[in-house]
C-alpha cells in the first residue's frame, strides 16, 4: 500500500493575499480611520453590485470545466500544414482555455518542438486574454457594447499578433 | 437498443462528468473567493487614492500620456483579468479617460512582464520578448480602436 502524502498545512496564496490586504487595512486604521472607513463602505458597495454577476460567472466556469477535456485534444491539431484550420483552432483554444498560464507552457513548448508554428502559439496566448466566463463583469462595469467591441477586436487581432511575432522572430533569427 | 436505453446510457456517462465539473467549479470559486475579496478591498483603497495620484502627476497629462502610463503599470501588474476590470472601472469612476482605462485592461491581460522569465525559459527569450513587446503596442492600438468604435456606435 503506497504511503499517504503528508497534507501541506501551508495557507493557499489567495488567503495569504486576503490576509495581507486585511492587515494593511488594520495597520492604516490608527492613522487614517476615516479613509479606511470610506474604503470599506466602498468595498461593500462594490461587492453588492458584483454579487449577481458572480452567479453568471459560476455558470460559465462550470460550462467551461465540462468542455475542459476537449482543449488538449484540439492542441494537437495545429501542425505546420494546418492552414486556416490551425489559425481558427489556435484562436478557439485560446478563448476556451482557462486557469493560470503556467501549466500551459510545458504543453506549448512540446508543441513548438513538434513543429507547431510559433505564430499559432502566439495567437493562442493572445486569444487566451479573452476570458469568456468573466465577460459579464466587464459588461457590468463598462456596458455590453464596450465589452463586445473590445472582445471582438482582441479576437480579430490575435492572428495578426501571432503572424507579426513569427515574422519578427524569423527576421531576427536571420540577422543574428 | 431502444432510444430510451441510449438516452439513459448517455445520461449515466454525462451525469458524473457534470457533477465532477460542478465540484471542480466550486473548488475554483473557493480558491478565487479570497483573491476576489482581497482585490475588491484593495480596489476600494486604490479608488480613493486615484484622485491623489492624479494630483501627484501619474495621470492627468492628456489622453496619450495617461494611456502610456496606464499600459505601463498594467504590464507590470499581474493577476486575473477580472482584477483589471474592477481596477479599470474604479479608474474610470475617478475620472481617468476611457482610452487610458482600455489600455490598462488590454495591457493587463495581454502583457506579462512578471511571467516573462518563465515564458522565455519555456518558449525562448526572443519569442517571449517580441511577443510581449508586440502585445504592448497592440494594447495601445486596440484601446484606440475600441474607444473610436465605442463612440461611433
Amino acid at each position: 500500500m503506497p504511503s499517504e502524502k503528508p497534507r501541506s498545512r501551508k495557507l493557499p496564496g489567495g488567503w495569504l493575499f486576503l490576509l495581507g490586504v486585511v492587515a494593511l487595512y488594520l495597520a492604516l486604521i490608527p492613522f487614517h480611520a476615516e479613509f479606511i472607513q470610506n474604503s470599506f463602505q466602498r468595498f461593500l458597495h462594490m461587492g453588492r453590485d458584483l454579487l449577481p454577476v458572480l452567479g453568471l460567472v459560476f455558470f460559465f466556469l462550470w460550462l467551461f470545466n465540462l468542455l475542459g477535456n476537449l482543449q488538449e485534444k484540439a492542441a494537437r491539431l495545429t501542425d505546420r500544414d494546418s492552414g486556416l484550420r490551425g489559425w481558427l483552432l489556435a484562436m478557439t483554444m485560446g478563448v476556451l482555455s482557462h486557469g493560470p498560464i503556467y501549466p500551459w507552457y510545458p504543453l506549448l513548448r512540446r508543441l513548438m518542438h513538434k513543429g507547431t508554428r510559433p505564430a499559432l502559439i502566439a495567437t493562442f496566448l493572445y486569444a487566451r486574454s479573452i476570458k469568456l466566463p468573466w465577460l459579464p463583469v466587464m459588461a457590468h462595469y463598462f456596458g455590453l457594447s464596450y465589452m463586445m467591441i473590445l472582445t471582438l477586436l482582441m479576437l480579430l487581432f490575435s492572428p495578426l499578433h501571432g503572424w507579426l511575432v513569427e515574422r519578427i522572430c524569423r527576421v531576427a533569427n536571420q540577422r543574428y | 437498443m431502444t432510444n430510451t436505453e441510449t438516452v439513459e446510457k448517455l445520461a449515466s456517462k454525462v451525469e458524473p462528468l457534470s457533477y465532477a465539473s460542478f465540484k471542480q467549479t466550486i473548488r475554483a470559486f473557493q480558491r478565487l473567493l479570497p483573491v476576489l475579496i482581497g482585490v475588491l478591498l484593495l480596489a476600494a483603497l486604490v479608488a480613493q487614492l486615484i484622485p491623489k495620484l492624479m494630483q501627484m502627476g501619474l495621470f492627468g497629462h492628456g489622453a496619450w500620456s495617461d494611456t502610456l502610463a496606464a499600459a505601463g503599470v498594467a504590464s507590470i501588474a499581474t493577476g486575473q483579468p477580472v482584477v483589471s476590470y474592477i481596477l479599470a472601472g474604479e479608474l474610470q469612476n475617478a475620472g481617468v479617460e476611457l482610452l487610458a482605462v482600455t489600455a490598462f485592461i488590454t495591457a493587463w491581460i495581454t502583457v506579462g512582464v512578471v511571467s516573462l522569465p518563465v515564458e522565455a525559459q519555456m518558449l525562448g527569450w526572443r519569442f517571449a520578448l517580441w511577443r510581449n513587446l508586440v502585445a504592448f503596442v497592440f494594447s495601445l492600438l486596440i484601446a484606440w480602436l475600441t474607444v473610436a468604435l465605442f463612440h461611433a456606435f
